[in-house]
């Protein structure tokens, strides 16, 4: 037993948000932290890590009790920890990001820096990991998955025993996530224990051995991977069953609402075609870095286009900005939320309003009644929780903030929602109100396009897939001829 | 993140008090540092409570005013603008050149003054939406040291004296007792919070500052937005120098140093966030006061003035802190 937190409790401001937490990880353990958003997964965290203190409880860290009041204290005694927002300069190379802060020094009384030292070893660890990247390489030229890999040599080169990982697959293409589940297997084989969070399921079967869920801040249960299943796993983290994961409705296929007919991004890039129609759910698969979002950002005038031209429910429009095409009525629910989506120091009423204003106006000037009474109502429809609009959007939970984005969408009255990848990085629970939110859309004759790269979601929610290699579209499948196996194909270009 | 599961009924009755007490800091923080300062002084000098002293300080404080208004605009959109101070100075120039110089006729005057601030500022937002130049902060440091020199070159480096009546009136005149220009002040601030709570430019002012890039996918036109944010802080700089030519009788073109500097400060002491997003209109009023009264009192007090650059330095540095803790405990 490597780590054991007993009776774990802590609350902010009078709200309790752990209850009596007690688990433990052995060594050469992978044990998942599982629950919806707001379980208390990182709270915990932040509780080992020392960015919180714990109100009660202990911990309990190779059979010696563990004080921490800051993060260094837990990198010190062999605790590190990857977050989502990797802590990486992009600036500086890979064996400067590595060794900062730690760097190895030459003798003497100047204590230069020890360069061919550091190269040496950051080329030993990177090996170790499998990564094929010069120690000398900017970070910032690296993909995601490359830089995930150097954040874990950097923990690797403080000598941790313990790896906390905070969903490190959500940014991640199949392919990189798939090396990165590789490499915590073979750390794992070297003795390095790993608490892991991570919102995919399959994921998790794989590569854990023990699974702790959580929910309201309270430890359900702690199950051992092998002898449970991914619907146990949905019951004990939602405290019900969820009977469909993926709410399909059928309903009739109708005109066209969206024609695209050679859409170059720029002139070497390959030409698009594509129609989606109403009453049907047009998903769009393919690894990451296929061109799907681009394609998406310039039919609606995020970024700028070669040619082309789009039609919308018949008409053809000019779109420049995404101001013509919000006013064509298209509606895009981005890839980031956060940066791209939410005002997150504004409440909720800002949020939601703000994208049409003109609809709030009174006498030519904003209404804060009329305002809130929007705000409320979408509240109630997409039940977003705490249902306070007066609060800011940077307090609510992923799953939460994302329906306050397609509030925001569904305020412009548009006919056309795009959404990219609306379900990362949240539970469960919220991702089949997205889904059933969707077929609302369709069944009140909106058009609506997906942009998924999970797979089963992909295949669970829509009625006809285009897949996306390299910027080209490689298929245009019904849902009838499209399984995993179909679709990754023509996503790594073997059709 | 655990604060979605916050249940106010849940909350002990000692912390609720604490997060309303925390609120109303939040809120009426720099209020509150108006009041005590005004307690503290009126006790040290005795002549700080009367009536000509207070009608004093609202005079002092109506420029600083009137440009912080102006200036919180780009600093609600994460930007800022250096070139106040120089505007302030081009415009009494040319209104000095047109109205003593050539003659035209005073009410004219008026409109040149606040024209000519606008027109630098429009200058100002197309270097930032045109040229794309990084940030305002250089463009501006640029349009301040090119505005000055043309109200030198223009004047050959000599104040204007002489303007009519009309023109003075603004920063002369008193209602009653009161100064023309606080009550100017006011009328601003009316339109302001107006302008910036219920107008739709208002609102996109606010969204570019939080995030400018879910600004620009909610369909709010930036570029348009941010001309308008530093014509106004152009144009509200053509007004306080409009105050400027009253109080002095003269268009001095090197009027105005620095004067950026105080706008900055009473924006930033009235609790404005400097990453955009974040203030008020009252908050930044409120900042300008208290300058001004720390200004009088210190006056007052017998405190030399460079002294008195030191304490307002400090206070800045306070208000600051007070923002850092504020985000802190979020």
């Amino acid at each position: 037993m490597i780590l054991q937190m007993e009776n774990i409790s802590k609350s902010f401001s009078g709200v309790q948000v752990l209850k009596d937490i007690s688990l433990d990880v052995e060594a050469g353990e992978v044990h998942v932290l599982l629950g919806e958003n707001g379980a208390g997964k990182s709270t915990i965290i932040k509780i080992l890590t020392g960015a919180y203190t714990k109100d009660v409880g202990r911990v309990v860290w190779k059979g010696e009790t563990l004080e921490v009041s800051k993060p260094q204290d837990a990198i010190d005694v062999g605790i590190g920890t990857i977050y989502q927002e990797l802590n990486l300069v992009p600036e500086l190379s890979v064996m400067e990001n590595i060794f900062l802060g730690h760097e190895i020094k030459k003798g003497g009384s100047l204590s230069l820096l020890d360069r061919s030292e550091m190269r040496k070893q950051s080329r030993k660890l990177l090996e170790r990991l499998g990564v094929v990247v010069s120690p000398d390489e900017l970070v910032g030229s690296l993909g995601v998955g490359q830089q995930q890999l150097v954040e874990i040599a950097k923990a690797l080169s403080m000598n941790v025993d313990l790896l906390i990982m905070d969903e490190p697959t959500s940014s991640l293409s199949e392919r990189e996530a798939e090396q990165l589940l590789k490499t915590i297997s073979n750390l794992q084989k070297e003795g390095m224990s790993f608490i892991y969070i991570s919102h995919r399921l399959e994921e998790i079967k794989r590569i854990s051995d023990r699974i702790t869920v959580l929910r309201d801040g309270e430890k359900i249960k702690t199950v051992k991977t092998k002898e449970t299943s991914i619907d146990e796993m949905i019951a004990l983290m939602v405290g019900r069953s969820l009977d469909n994961k993926f709410p399909k409705v059928q309903f009739e296929k109708g005109d066209a609402i969206l024609e695209v007919q050679n859409l170059q991004l720029n002139e070497k890039s390959p030409v698009i075609d594509f129609t989606a129609y109403r009453g049907e759910i047009l998903g769009i698969a393919g690894l990451v870095g296929a061109g799907r979002t681009e394609i998406v950002r310039a039919i609606f005038g995020a970024d700028t286009k070669h040619s082309g031209k789009i039609i919308l429910d018949g008409q053809e429009i000019k779109i420049q900005t995404p101001i013509d095409a919000i006013r064509a009525g298209i509606a895009f629910i981005t890839e980031d939320r956060k940066e791209e989506g939410l005002f997150l120091d504004q409440d909720l009423v800002f949020n939601k309003t703000i994208a049409n204003l003109d609809k709030v106006k009174n006498k030519g000037l904003i209404n804060p009644k009329r305002q809130h009474d929007i705000s409320t109502k979408y509240v109630k429809e997409l039940e977003i929780r705490p249902n306070n609009v007066k609060l800011m959007a940077r307090n609510l939970s992923g799953g939460n903030q994302q329906k306050v984005v397609i509030a925001k969408w569904l305020n412009t009255d548009a006919k056309l929602f795009i959404f990219d990848e609306p379900t990362r990085g949240i539970d469960v629970g919220a991702k089949v109100e997205v889904y059933n939110l969707m077929n609302y859309l369709v069944e009140n004759g909106a058009g609506v396009i997906i942009i998924s790269s999970e797979l089963p979601e992909v295949l669970g929610v829509s009625d006809r897939i285009l897949v996306m290699c390299e910027g080209e579209i490689t298929a245009d499948l019904n849902i009838r001829d499209a399984d995993q196996e179909v679709i990754m194909k023509a996503a790594t270009g073997g059709y | 993140m655990m604060s979605n599961t916050t249940n106010e009924a849940m909350a002990s009755p000692t912390s609720r008090k604490k997060i309303e007490m925390k609120y109303f800091i939040n809120k009426f923080g720099a209020l509150l540092g108006l009041v005590l300062l005004t307690i503290t002084l009126s006790i040290l000098t005795p002549n700080f409570l009367k009536i000509d002293n207070i009608m004093n300080i609202l005079r002092q404080s109506s420029i600083n005013a009137l440009l912080s208004m102006g200036m919180l605009l780009p600093i609600l959109t994460a930007g800022i603008d250096l070139s106040v101070g120089s505007i302030l100075a081009l415009s009494i120039v040319v209104t000095g050149i047109t109205t003593v110089g050539l003659g035209w006729p005073p009410i004219l005057g008026l409109f040149i003054c606040v024209g000519v601030g606008m027109l630098a500022g429009l200058i100002n937002g197309l270097l930032l939406t045109k040229l794309r130049l990084p940030h305002p902060f250089i463009s501006t440091l640029g349009t301040m040291n090119v505005y000055r020199g043309l109200a030198l070159i223009i004047t050959g480096a000599s104040p204007i004296f002489g303007f009519s009546y009309l023109i003075n009136f603004t920063g002369q005149a008193n209602v009653g007792f009161v100064p023309f220009s606080f009550i100017l002040v006011i009328v601003v601030a009316v339109i302001f919070h107006v302008f910036l709570t219920r107008s739709k430019t208002g609102r996109y002012i606010y969204a570019i500052g939080g995030n400018k890039e879910a600004a620009r996918l909610s369909g709010i036109p930036v570029d348009r937005v941010l001309l308008k944010v530093y014509m106004i802080s152009g144009l509200m700089a053509g007004l306080g120098g409009l105050v400027l030519i009253g109080r002095t009788n003269a268009a001095s073109p090197i009027a105005g140093l620095t004067y950026e500097l105080d706008a900055i400060a009473a924006v930033i002491i009235g609790g404005a966030s400097f990453f955009g997003g974040v203030g008020t209109v009252w908050g930044t009023l409120i900042g300008a006061m208290i300058i001004a009264v720390l200004r009088n009192g210190l006056n007052l007090l017998g405190t030399s003035t460079d002294l008195q650059t030191v304490i307002i330095g400090l206070v800045i540095i306070l208000a600051v802190y007070v923002d850092v803790l504020r985000r802190r405990s979020k």
